[in-house]
């Protein structure tokens, strides 16, 4: 077990250095110069060659990204461009919004989509059950961006309920959480309606029934435990959902989280903000994967004794 | 016992009809069954795959899935009607007074809980007892179905344990609340030659300590020579022969239970060439008419393909479905 | 040797009665049974058969845009017809720039329908290659391969394809760029997968034993197995594609103008969402049904290739 969860931790930390590396390839092949984009247009040329080598612009790329990855795992990004303050800093002011949303989203998405999801299962075929799927799947296919500007259009403006942007109060948190979570309900809701279905094919439901258990017994107690197996690794798939989504809700409810300031970043074309906060982003769902896999292997005892 | 009527048998299936509403139409799976199962006897139901021995069993604690159904008939178990009656009562019944072993013990015990937290849930379904108690018994019965070490296995998971212990775990589940009736379905299929042995061993055992009625269904007919002592002979769906387990073997009547014995690999036997039935298994969407035996059988006659035998009684409790026993007569 | 006939006869006769297991797989699938099961799918489910319909009329609208549309999408009478209400003249109304909404709309289904099809091929096919490379040649080539795969997939895909479009600038074009890179991984994880079970299969290796060429086998054998896998994949990723496609527009780093893409306007009508509503609401319905159209057609899909999937 000792050894599985070490593995497993080894075999995320390349996948990581890959992430940076693509990241940073991708970003430091951009035409423009930074320097230019930082000091504005008209600046001495012997001014702006002094800064070139002061930020290590004309080292070689590959020895570039073997400073940055240095500086990384101390927690240095580097600099904006635009706001000129550290990135880190700028990161650490937003997480904690992104992740209050995400967090809030998720507990939406799994407390409406896992009882859909069993309701759907076990009146298989039945008006409950077509109502919750297709429920499920136009939460699935209707854009974040838009859901988010029906409900501003309907309770903020029409009715007046709630704030249209906003993430200081709890009423505020209400749409936002209910949009970014829709969608992850439905994908759960249909994920745990398909494996119950399947777990409950298998020959030990029979033995249950045989026993003499009541059938909520047997799908609580016995086809439930199997088919949320699977559910859990969503979870990380979740995770990686809810953060891209959450760029979405962000910039529609104007709530400062990292998505809003990737997408600031690109618009001021600000370079290290962005590699920072996607490189930061995706380190999250790096680890929302392992922990995924590690409660797996918890959870499931063929894993866990061997 | 002696409150029990004597007269009637434990499990006294008539005329069942269990049928399978497909897209593609009416599966009559069992059709037209009756089976009578008396105290303290091993029974076997015979018949190739696909012939409805298994529905026939599973119907009895209607463990019938959608899309089947029953359809007909009637289920007696102790005098009480089965069919029809309300779910609640059926599933007090489960387990409690009859019970059953799968044909796969891979998959047939729950992966992720404890072998002894299974079984002794089949305790607690059926009876108050504390979870201390419920745990000592479990403990008991593998010890009583020849489980080692019964203390450790109670904490093992399925996929720590053989085949055979599975099997074993599975019939300690079974025997739990000393069911008056085991219904074991295959029981033996998936095991290897000798833990089928110890398995038929144990079965025969149960049946003499704890005086449980077992119902067997197979399609090995040399699992039934050793434990049975009555067999039902199904084929598509209807029980073609039955006769008690000297009978059946010494007197055998049916071609279609000549077919199955003479398939049998005989080491004595001279020629190399094994018999082999003819034909294939009916598709029971489209049954032929008259006998549903008749397009494999070598004995048919005109009439075999125009009208459906009934049973005809041979004597001796031998009832045979087939026209040349019509008049007490036999193949030439 | 009288013996090992013996044996044989007697293994012959003893499986004879055994029950058939009942997942036996279809080792090489001909087209017909594939076809023939859509086919009774969609005269069976009468949601995906609805959901065809809704596509096949998208697609024609799309494709007959400059007859269906009543109007010339970029044509602006912003003195008249500026945030004009929805009437019989225009049906959805008008623009900030006097342009009518239905006649847009109708050219913004070519983007969508563009955007949902070029990208997941693309993708797909370089997702199939390297699934079936990495699954098939094992090793080094495995590995590099899957390392890149993780690499790809531990990103949000929304975010990626941000990256991307940062570096190439918004465009269509650099859409399909963006989304070819971010979908290709999935598609090679369950292609190297089912690849991997492929080749231990006895018709694989007879054709490795009378020495048939790698790529060979891994056309003419392995790739018509996967077909059905594709097909579903296919069919789920499409809404997916254009999903990701209006999200990027709807940030601003997409379609650029004059484009006339679903989550573009959805983009520029958002500023004017409490006073002139339909501009949002119209590209939105559009995306829904469209998108919805497509997931219930792919959830149809799916289940009746479900025999073909065990893997």
């Amino acid at each position: 077990m000792a050894r599985y969860i070490l593995k497993r931790v080894l075999i995320s930390i390349p996948v990581l250095i890959g992430v940076v590396f693509v990241i940073f390839f991708m970003l430091n092949v951009v035409p423009g110069d930074p320097v230019t984009l930082m000091m504005g247009e008209h600046i001495k040329p012997d001014l702006i060659e002094a800064f070139r080598e002061r930020m290590g612009l004309d080292d070689p790329f590959i020895v570039q990204f073997f400073n940055y990855l240095k500086n990384a795992v101390q927690g240095d990004f580097g600099m904006s461009y635009k706001l000129n303050r550290e990135v880190s800093g700028l990161i650490f002011q937003a997480f904690p919004h992104t992740l209050k949303l995400t967090l809030w989203a998720a507990l939406v998405a799994w407390i409406i989509g896992i009882p859909a999801g069993i309701l759907s299962a076990v009146k298989q075929n039945t008006l409950v059950d077509r109502g919750f799927m297709t429920f499920s799947l136009m939460g699935v296919s209707m854009p974040v961006f838009w859901a988010g500007l029906l409900l501003q259009y309907v309770f903020a403006y029409k009715l007046g309920w709630l704030p249209v942007t906003g993430y200081k109060t709890w009423q505020a948190m209400i749409m936002p959480s209910l949009v970014l979570g829709w969608s992850s309900a439905g994908t759960i809701a249909r994920l745990t309606r398909s494996n119950l279905l399947e777990i409950m094919k298998n020959d030990f439901i029979r033995t249950a029934r045989a026993k003499g258990l009541k059938e909520g017994t047997v799908v609580v107690g016995h086809a439930l435990k199997n088919a949320m197996l699977p559910v859990v690794t969503m979870m990380a798939i979740q995770v990686s959902s809810l953060l891209g989504g959450a760029v979405m809700t962000e910039s529609i409810f104007g709530i400062p989280g990292l998505g809003r300031v990737a997408v600031s970043a690109i618009g001021d074309r600000d370079m290290p903000l962005l590699q920072g906060t996607i490189i930061f982003t995706t380190m999250l769902i790096i680890a929302g994967n392992l922990i995924a896999d590690l409660l797996y292997s918890v959870l499931d005892p063929r894993i866990r004794v061997e | 016992m002696s409150e029990l009527q004597k007269n009637e048998e434990l499990l006294k299936i008539t005329d069942l009809k269990t049928h399978f509403f497909t897209h593609k139409g009416v599966v009559p799976a069992v059709d037209g069954v009756s089976i009578e199962i008396p105290r303290r006897q091993i029974v076997g139901v015979v018949g190739e795959s696909g012939c409805g021995k298994s529905v026939t069993a599973m119907s009895v604690l209607q463990l019938i899935s959608r899309p089947g159904k029953i359809v007909g008939g009637s289920i007696r178990l102790d005098g009480r009607e089965l069919v029809g009656a309300d779910i609640n009562e059926i599933r007090s019944i489960r387990g409690n007074k009859v019970s059953v072993i799968f044909q796969e013990p891979m998959t047939s015990l729950n992966p992720v809980y404890t072998v002894g937290r299974q079984v002794s849930e089949a305790i607690t379904a059926h009876q108050a007892v504390s979870q201390e108690e419920a745990r000592q018994r479990v403990v008991d019965m593998f010890k009583a179905v020849g489980i080692p070490e019964a203390e450790k296995r109670y904490k093992s998971y399925p996929h720590q344990l053989s085949g055979g212990l599975r099997q074993r775990v599975m019939i300690g589940m079974a025997m739990a609340c000393q069911p008056q009736l085991l219904i074991a379905d295959e029981p033996t299929t998936a095991l290897d030659v000798t833990i089928e042995a110890q398995i038929l061993h144990l079965m025969k055992q149960l049946e003499h300590d704890f005086g449980t009625s077992i119902m067997l269904i197979t399609h090995n007919l040399g699992v039934v020579a050793e434990v049975c002592d009555y067999v039902y002979v199904m084929y598509a769906g209807k029980i073609m022969e039955q006769a008690g387990i000297f009978d059946l073997f010494d007197h055998t009547a049916h071609p279609y239970t000549k077919g199955l014995l003479n398939s049998i690999p005989k080491p004595t036997a001279e020629k190399r060439r094994l018999y082999n039935i003819k034909g294939m298994v009916p598709n029971l969407l489209r049954l032929p008419k008259g006998c549903r035996f008749s397009p494999r059988c070598e004995y048919a006659r005109p009439e075999c393909f125009e009208h459906e035998p009934e049973l005809y009684d041979a004597g001796n409790q031998h009832l045979v479905r087939c026209f040349l026993y019509k008049n007490g007569g036999g193949p030439a | 040797m009288q013996e090992a006939i013996q044996a044989a006869e007697f293994a012959e006769e003893t499986t004879r009665f055994m029950p058939p297991r009942e997942d036996v797989e279809a080792e090489l699938l001909d087209d017909t049974s594939i076809w023939s099961s859509l086919k009774s799918m969609l005269k069976n489910n009468k949601l995906a058969a609805l959901s065809l319909a809704v596509i096949v009329i998208v697609i024609l609208m799309a494709v007959f845009a400059p007859i269906v549309a009543p109007y010339d999408p970029n044509f602006q009478d912003a003195d008249n017809l500026r945030f004009a209400a929805p009437s019989m003249a225009h049906w959805l109304g008008c623009d900030e720039l006097g342009r009518d909404v239905f006649s847009r709309l109708i050219y913004g289904a070519r983007v969508s329908l563009v955007i949902g099809l070029v990208p997941t091929l693309i993708a797909m096919t370089i997702g199939t290659v390297m699934g079936l490379m990495s699954g098939y040649m094992g090793k080094k080539v495995d590995f590099i391969i899957m390392r890149f795969a993780d690499i790809v997939l531990a990103f949000p895909s929304l975010l990626l394809a941000m990256v991307v479009m940062y570096t190439l600038g918004a465009s269509l074009v650099n859409i399909f760029i963006a989304l070819s890179i971010v979908k290709w991984a999935g598609t090679a994880r369950i292609v190297r997968a089912q690849t991997l079970s492929l080749k231990e299969k006895e018709f694989v290796e007879a054709a490795k034993a009378v020495g048939v060429k790698k790529w060979i086998i891994m056309m003419r054998h392995i790739l018509p197995n996967c077909i059905p896998n594709l097909i579903v994949l296919f069919s789920l990723n499409i809404p997916d594609s254009i999903m990701s496609e209006s999200s990027l527009s709807f940030l601003g780093i997409g379609a650029v103008p004059p484009s006339t893409s679903w989550g573009l306007m959805v983009y520029r009508g958002k500023q004017y969402l409490f006073n002139y509503p339909w501009l949002t609401l119209a590209p939105g319905v559009a995306i829904l049904i469209l998108v919805l159209a497509f997931n219930f057609l792919g959830d149809g899909v799916r289940d009746a290739l479900d025999p073909y999937l065990k893997d």
